[in-house]
């Protein structure tokens, strides 16, 4: 009897709106049985997605988008708004959720091949919201408009400033001005939080139109290639004959995984709580080491490692040709094999990618990559000694900056070559040369360092990876 | 029946038309209604673009606060900043006083990626913790990657105050070779 009044509501409202006539079908579309455990990435992207809106525009209720109240606003939602601290973390990690599961997606449909006939469209639609989720992952980084934010937004003007001609415009235009500051946070804003989640949503709808329209596709078949004359009427018989509808009998899947994204999301944001907030956003304050936030890392890293000459052409380059490559695949490949097995190529590009990735996000952690700032004096046990003309070298060392780049039996930089056996590998004179005229990307020192200092400095590098128990002669440099 | 079909076929030729030049006419007005709402926008959007470089003198301090010695770091307003903007309005450089009347300034920005240089007393270099590039204190290139020395500022002594030109953000336009 209780239900009578509800059941009527909701027929009133079901014929106005029209659930069961419009809604329902689309939900019971029917899809192939074998979609299983593979394909759960594109509903969580989705899921993760939602929970970014959600989180986001609850903290776009206290954000202010505008100079240093930025910096305060999010200094009040992580330490004084209550949840505030548990919101910021899950749309941190919350993002990182979704560039991943996105990434995973983009894999799985590449190495079963479902961007081939007639799902070219689905594919390039998918590539365009994965560029802008990327968009969205950065611009967000410099939302947290700490000293790390403002200068990633410098660095990533400085990129955009060597395109060829219209660089400046860009990178202008990126700041909104010529400079880093007010101007340069609200246009970010008015990125992260309007156009590109418009992009998003509009992306978002083609995608899913797109599968309603060409279904859901199977997993490979080895012995069946995609033959576009003959794949749309077979696809329609197979699936007339064994599809199975996707609400509920395909979709428990997804919302199980779904489910699980959204509590690791939920329980870093509580067992590890969101980024910690840099110092306030100065400019002038050079106390700042930009890093990006982990998915950008291997870029950086990159960076790091080029040949200068060759450094335009990789930062420009491998966003285009990234995009271009990937963007324009089905064009270049739209109908045969789908099946892993008969297609080697691509499973090695996905290997050799992702280690690729490994690797150099690895790189891009290992610290200190760059001159090491915080590096401390070599200790007694290094040195052999805590006293005399040996320890004055070592100390030397430091003061002169060779610890920044060089590393001593562990201690030091990783920038320049490792110096725990020089002694044996270089003479006196070579010493004396590669400290005063530099070369091999190591600065001259023969305009501040006295001969004194320099003697020392190398009669201490002659001792490292010589026996110790030799005895060893400092006074006898010329 | 047949004498109809002339006089059907004329009042369908004049539908016709009409429907013709309604949606021509739907589709012209949706096209100025995108260009009015736009072009305001637009050029919104994109005015700090065109706007013309421009720099101004900042004080950074009186001549009796910088001695013969170092590189020291000064902060001063950008030239171009907004009301809203807070403490994101300041600039640094690093400035020498080289003689009693001679001044050396360098912005703050590696030549490389943008990144803050660091003055390093002993050795006497700049460097940048971003990718390894290191300077002289003549601002040439010592090290790493950057393809360019760094930006020198113009100073001058206004008043018995210290003045920097305050200016764009210097940004590496690297020619690709």
């Amino acid at each position: 009897m209780s239900k009578k009044p509800l059941m009527r509501t909701w027929n009133w409202i079901d014929n106005r709106i029209g659930f069961s006539d419009y809604i329902m079908p689309l939900m019971e579309h029917l899809v192939p049985d074998s979609a299983r455990w593979w394909y759960i990435f594109g509903s969580a992207t989705l899921c993760a997605f939602i929970v970014q809106v959600f989180t986001g525009i609850c903290l776009a209720m206290a954000y202010v988008p505008g100079g240093e109240k930025t910096y305060e606003s999010l200094v009040y939602i992580t330490n004084t708004a209550p949840l505030g601290n548990v919101l910021r973390g899950m749309h941190y990690y919350g993002a990182s959720a979704m560039v991943m599961l996105a990434v995973i997606h983009m894999i799985q449909v590449y190495m079963h091949a479902t961007y081939k006939y007639p799902r070219e469209m689905n594919w390039m639609s998918g590539v365009v919201l994965l560029f802008v989720v990327l968009g969205m992952a950065f611009t967000g980084q410099l939302l947290r408009w700490d000293a790390n934010g403002v200068w990633s937004v410098t660095v990533a003007a400085e990129m955009a400033g060597r395109t060829p001609i219209i660089g400046p415009t860009i990178a202008h235009f990126i700041m909104g001005g010529e400079t880093v500051g007010g101007s340069t946070i609200t246009r970010f804003f008015a990125m992260h939080v309007f156009i590109m989640p418009a992009i998003i949503f509009a992306g978002i709808g083609l995608h899913m139109l797109l599968i309603m329209r060409h279904g859901i596709s199977e997993m490979p078949d080895p012995n069946d290639p995609v033959d576009p004359e003959t794949y749309k009427e077979k696809y329609e018989e197979r699936i007339q004959k064994t599809g199975v509808p996707f609400w509920p009998v395909a979709m428990w899947r997804d919302v199980i995984f779904s489910t699980a994204i959204v509590f690791v999301i939920l329980g870093c944001s509580i067992f590890l709580g969101p980024p910690t907030l840099d110092p306030p956003p100065n400019p002038s304050s050079i106390n700042a080491n930009p890093l990006p936030d982990w998915y950008f890392l291997w870029y950086f890293a990159v960076l790091s490692l080029l040949p200068p000459k060759l450094e335009t052409w990789v930062i420009l380059g491998v966003p285009i040709l990234g995009f271009i490559g990937l963007f324009f695949l089905p064009m270049i490949s739209n109908k045969g094999h789908r099946a892993p097995s008969k297609r080697p190529w691509a499973g090695g590009t996905v290997i050799f990618g992702s280690v690729a990735f490994l690797v150099l996000t690895i790189y891009g952690y290992k610290k200190p990559w760059s001159p090491d700032f915080g590096v401390k004096e070599l200790p007694a046990s290094v040195v052999g000694t805590d006293q005399g003309p040996l320890m004055q070298g070592a100390k030397l060392m430091h003061i002169k900056g060779c610890l920044y780049c060089h590393d001593i039996s562990g201690y030091g930089g990783h920038r320049g070559p490792e110096l725990t056996e020089i002694g044996k590998l270089l003479t006196r004179d070579d010493l004396i040369i590669r400290i005063n005229n530099g070369g091999h990307n190591m600065p001259a020192f023969a305009s501040s360092i006295s001969s004194d200092e320099l003697h020392l400095i190398v009669d201490f590098l002659l001792t490292r990876g010589v026996d110790q128990d030799q005895p060893i002669l400092n006074g006898d440099s010329p | 029946m047949n004498s109809d079909q002339p006089s059907t076929e004329k009042p369908c030729c004049q539908q016709q038309q009409r429907r013709t030049f309604l949606a021509r006419l739907s589709i012209w007005l949706s096209a100025v209604i995108g260009v009015v709402v736009a072009i305001p926008g637009i050029g919104f959007v994109l005015a700090p673009v065109f706007k013309k470089p421009k720099s101004k003198w900042r004080p950074v301090g009186k001549l009796e606060d910088f001695k013969v010695d170092g590189f020291v770091l000064v902060q001063y307003e950008d030239s171009s900043s907004v009301a809203w903007a807070g403490i994101t309005a300041k600039e640094g450089a690093w400035i020498r006083r080289a003689s009693e009347t001679e001044f050396i300034a360098f912005s703050i920005n590696c030549r490389h990626l943008g990144c803050p240089v660091r003055w390093v007393d002993d050795p006497r270099l700049f460097m940048c913790p971003c990718h390894g590039g290191v300077y002289y204190e003549d601002g040439t290139v010592a090290a790493g990657p950057p393809p360019e020395p760094l930006k020198r500022l113009q100073v001058r002594i206004n008043n018995g105050q210290v003045e920097i030109e305050s200016g764009p953000t210097p940004l590496t336009l690297t020619k690709i070779t």
